[in-house]
Formats: structure tokens, sequence, C-alpha cells
């Protein structure tokens, strides 16, 4: 297992920490009606996002699920524009026209979030095939959770989980999605093979949702145990603070500053949200098309 | 339908081969332009509409892609909001409902949540021919009721070509039906610098007493009709859209203004058809121009049999039109 320097590692725990802050914050100000409409909290699964991006270039190209604010702040995006986004602001990353399950930044390679399960996979795909078509050496990911793995469009697309893709022939990993470090190893190498030319990876990154699939779903199908004992000795974050401290990273006084400098920037990000202005309601129906079509060129 | 490779010197081209020209010149201009379908490298396309491009492009440019019309689609999406441009190529219009997700959920939405133009073009073939149910639908309306599609409908080699090159200079996702049965039509075409603009409908036969608006090959129907009618002293002009969205909505308020008599013909069924919105249009615009109601004839509410006898009798004929004519010359 390869592991972070100090900088690198510190770099992800707290960026960890700001998705769970703002995935918990964003939640509870859903369930109070002071965003624009229900999210998709991602809490639990901080690991995955983060070891995922941390492994990418900046230009790479991601394309997600209906459950993206953590992939979304991953890339890079900041806790404000996101949050404007759930808002539906203008100061959002879609400018409020997307919301949260249409989070994007397509010139920074965010080709968005998805409110239809398993779309993301093939517009990752596609992105693909414009970096093989115009000869660059990136590469992209599609993130499909368990639910968008059973729909057509994503064997359509690509190709147990990890045991379906490896019978279309895609080497194919079972991985911790609780251990950031474990998800830079495998994305890593996997982003290594593509660049290399020798095609897609599929990585299961094992992890879980500790809220239910919506603001306010309970979830009733599993146990409280279940939940807990994830939450207990599986947490993502937990356990890469222990990590740290064991490495002598960071004292456990440096760990509660990073948790209160994050919440600093979380209620930032409330308040900019807050205070942003609402799109132009004149702009209701620019930019649906170029409008250029009908001009003799 | 041809399979030459080339316009033959003396020959006018036809209007598959009137799309090969228009792709090759804009393919030479672009490199970010290739062509992602089935049957296309060595085949040509099943209509030859893109015969020989693989073997002068390469099969990096023209490329054959497993049957998966959902994977065609979102692939041509990611790659145009990469940015590149490419046409997928469905054959059959047909094979577009495995991929309405990606084209009217995704396609078509990217640019307005997401400020990213999607410069696609969904190629197909469209309209009633034989093949039967899976083979002839008419998805006309589905497209044109979507916002962020275009919708380019030729009916001459001059406007394939003229329209796929102004397709391929612009950004937005454009659906580009070609009828099946117009395939092997012979016309001139122009040169590179030919450009035919969205929006615009073209009269194809000018007339003095009344109009027929239509498209596709239901252009070559309404022409016929239209001859016969000559013979009996009623001068019908006969209007191609050419695009149907963005509608020529001026075109068509200029007719009724001008003829007050006005036949819409479509073969897509005519109930929710784009015949509706266009005596909607000009009903709600001109109602004082109109000597009476707009007919609209179009196709009855059926899936297509195989029967030819059931196909003839499920489409605008020659006969029906004439009829719908000489109704509108009573007013």
């Amino acid at each position: 297992m390869s592991t972070l320097n100090k900088e690198k590692a510190l770099a992800a725990l707290r960026q960890m920490m700001v998705i769970r802050d703002f995935e918990e914050t964003a939640d509870m100000l859903s369930l109070r009606g002071k965003l624009a409409g229900g999210i998709h909290n991602s809490s639990g699964q901080e690991a995955v996002a983060v070891g995922v991006l941390s492994a990418l270039a900046p230009d790479d190209v991601i394309a997600t699920t209906h459950r993206s604010h953590h992939h979304t702040l991953a890339k890079g995006f900041t806790a404000k524009s996101v949050m404007a986004e759930l808002a539906a602001k203008s100061t959002g990353v879609s400018g409020g026209r997307g919301g949260s399950m249409h989070l994007a930044g397509v010139e920074r390679g965010h080709f968005g979030g998805n409110g239809i399960v398993g779309a993301g996979v093939g517009i990752a795909m596609g992105a693909a095939l414009g970096i093989q078509t115009l000869k660059e050496k990136k590469v992209a990911v599609g993130f499909v959770g368990d639910g968008g793995m059973n729909t057509g469009r994503t064997w359509e697309a690509g190709g147990d989980l990890a045991k379906r893709a490896s019978g279309f022939g895609l080497p194919s990993f079972n991985i911790n999605g609780q251990d950031v470090e474990e998800v830079i190893k495998y994305t890593t190498e996997a982003r290594e093979r593509a660049l290399a030319g020798e095609g897609p990876t599929f990585i299961n990154a094992v992890t879980y949702r500790y809220y239910g699939h919506n603001t306010g779903e309970k979830g009733q199908y599993r146990t409280q145990e279940e939940i807990a004992e994830w939450r207990n000795s599986k947490d993502p974050i937990d356990s890469y603070t222990a990590v740290i401290l064991e490495r002598k990273f960071a004292t456990q006084q440096e760990i509660d500053d990073m948790r209160a400098s994050v919440r600093q920037e979380i209620e930032e990000a409330v308040a900019f949200a807050a205070s942003s202005p609402e799109p132009d309601i004149s702009t209701i129906t620019q930019g649906v098309d170029s409008g250029k079509l009908g001009i003799q060129l | 339908m041809s399979t030459d490779t080339t316009v033959k010197a003396n020959a006018t081209p036809t209007y598959s081969e009137a799309f090969q020209s228009g792709v090759r010149e804009e393919m030479t201009r672009n490199k970010g332009i290739f062509i992602l379908g089935t049957d296309l490298q060595e085949r040509g396309g099943h209509f030859a509409q893109v015969k020989g491009i693989a073997q002068e492009f390469g099969f990096d440019r023209v490329k054959d892609s497993p049957i998966s019309e959902a994977a065609m689609v979102a692939a041509g999406m990611g790659a145009a909001m990469y940015g590149c441009h490419p046409i997928i190529d469905l054959n059959f219009i047909d094979f577009s409902l495995g991929a309405m997700d990606e084209i009217i959920n995704q396609a078509a939405k990217i640019r307005y949540m997401f400020n990213k133009p999607v410069p696609l073009v969904i190629r197909a073939t469209s309209g009633v021919a034989g093949g039967g149910a899976h083979h002839c639908n008419s998805l006309e309306s589905f497209f044109a009721h979507t916002a962020g599609l275009s919708l380019a409908v030729p009916s001459t080699p001059m406007d394939v070509k003229g329209l796929i090159k102004t397709a391929l200079r612009n950004e937005d996702p454009v659906i580009f039906l070609m009828h099946k049965k117009l395939s092997g039509i012979r016309g001139e075409i122009k040169g590179d610098d030919y450009f035919v603009p969205f929006g615009k409908a073209a009269t194809i036969k000018p007339g003095r007493d009344a109009a027929i608006i239509s498209y596709g090959y239901s252009i070559v129907t309404a022409n016929k009709a239209a001859q016969a009618l000559e013979a009996e002293g009623i001068s019908v002009e006969v209007i191609d859209l050419r695009t149907l969205y963005p509608l020529d909505t001026d075109a068509i308020n200029a007719a009724v203004q001008k003829f007050g008599r006005i036949v819409v013909v479509d073969e897509a069924p005519l109930f929710g058809s784009i015949t509706a919105e266009i005596a909607a249009t000009a009903t709600e615009a001109n109602f004082s121009s109109l000597k009476g109601p707009i007919v609209r004839i179009g196709a009855v509410r059926a899936p297509l049999s195989a029967n030819p006898g059931m196909v003839d009798a499920s489409i605008p004929s020659v006969d029906s039109i004439s009829a719908a004519v000489k109704k509108v010359m009573k007013y």
C-alpha cells in the first residue's frame, strides 16, 4: 500500500471532513426547506470521492450520479459554489439551473451529475472517445452506484459487480472504499493503464452511505445496528484520522483545528448561498440552443 | 439506392451522395468530426450515406459500434461535450427509441443546465417505406417538442448537403432525418460554401390559388398532386419546410395571408403531429386571413402494416392530397 506524504494526507483528510460537514449541513437545510428541494447525502462515502479525484489530474473528466456533491467538492469546486447550486442560486456551479443532481463544470472536466440512474457511465465513455479522437492524454471516470450497475445502459457503455465487469474482460477490482489511500492506489493504477492505451478498468469501491436515499428517507431496509457498525468501525474520516495521528502527521489539537476551520468554511458556504441572488427569471428561455442555426454562414 | 462511391461527372448526385459530399467537406475541415454507428465502415451505411468515407478518412473517423443506441448517443454526447462534433448514425429513427433518455434527458438539456454546447448530429432515416412497424416510424413530433433539439427533414440533395453542413458548423444537437424513399433521387448540389439555414422553408412549386405545406417524401407526393391539379385549373403552391425546429412560421403565415387556403401534409400519424402545430400557429396569427379551416392530412393512428396495400392506405396519397386541396378551394 502506497502511503501519502504528510501534505497530501492532511489535504485528503480535510477534504473528507469538508464533504461530511457539507452533507450533514445540507441535509439539515433541506429538511428545513432552505434549499431548492431534497438532496442525496453521501455521508460515509467520502473516501471514494476523495480517493478517486486525488488520483486524477485536474483536467481529467468525471461524469457522475444523482449523489454527486462529494465528487464535485473533491473535484475542486468550492463549498460555496456547490451549496449555492443546491439553493438554485445564480452563483451556483450551474447558475441555479441544475440543482443538487446537476452539478457540473464542463470546462473543468466535470461533465455533470445526473438525475437518471446509470447515465453517467455512458457520458464518461463518450468523453473518453473524445479524448481518443483528439489524441489527448487524459482519462474519464464514470461514477455509478449499485443501483445504476443494474441498468442496461451501464453495461452497454462499458462493460457480485467486479465479477460481472471481469466477464467483459475489464481489469476489475473489489476494493475498500472506506480507505482513501487504497482508492487512490487503485485509481492511479487504472489511470496509468488507460493512458498507456490498455483500456478501461472497473473499480468496485465498497462503501456505505449513512443516510437514506434522499433527504428524509429513513431507509428501513437496513438495521440501525448495521449502520452503527459502519459508522463506528469503518468510518473513512475516523480511520484516516487515526492513521494520520499514528504517523504523527498531525497532533490531536491540529486535527481539532482542522475540523473547526472546515466548520467555518461550510458556514460561510451556507451564508453565501443564502445571500446570493436568484437567477434572473427573464433568462428562462435563454441558452436552450445557440439560436444560430438559422443564420446563413 | 446508389452504391456509387463518388459523384459521377455527368450525373447529378443522389440524396445519399449529397450527404456524403457535405460530410466529406466538413470532415476535411474539422478533425473533431467523426461518424459512429453500425454497418458504416465496410457497408457505408444502409443507404450508402457514408459510402467510402471510412476508406478515405480512416477507421478512427468512421467507427462501427456495437448495437446499442443508448451507448452510441451517450458516446456522441460525451465526445461532443469534450470538443468533438460527432455524427451518430442510427440508420433508422425507430432505433432512437432505445436512446431516448440520452437524446431528450441528456443531450438536449446539457446546454441549458451546464452552459456547455453539445455539437452533435444524430442522423437516421425516417418515414414510411417497406419494412413494417419497427422501421417506418415518423417520430418528428417527439423531437420537435423537446427544447434544445433542432430537427432537419430535407427532401432534396441540395438541401441534404446544405443542411448537414450547417449542422456541422454549429453547436446544437441536431436530429437529421433523411427519408428512406428519397435515398436514390438525384438533384443538383452546390459546393463547399453553400449552407442551408435552419428555419427557412423553400417554395418547391409556385402557385396562385392555395398552398400545400409539407416536408420530406410528402413533398414528392404533394408535387404530383399539384401537377395533377394544374390540369384541372387549380394552381397550388408547394412549400417545403426543410426543418421542423426551428419552424419557419414566417413562411407559414405568409402563405396563409397570400392564399387563405392551406393544406398541411405529413406522413406521421395525424393526432399530435407537427401538422397540428402548423395549423394552430397559422390560425392564431392569421385567423382573419383564412377562407376556411386549414386541412391537415397525415397517417392513420395505427402501427405500420407489412401489407403494401395497407401501407399505401396509411399515409397521404396523390388522391387524398388532391381531395384536400379541392376541399379548401370550395371555401
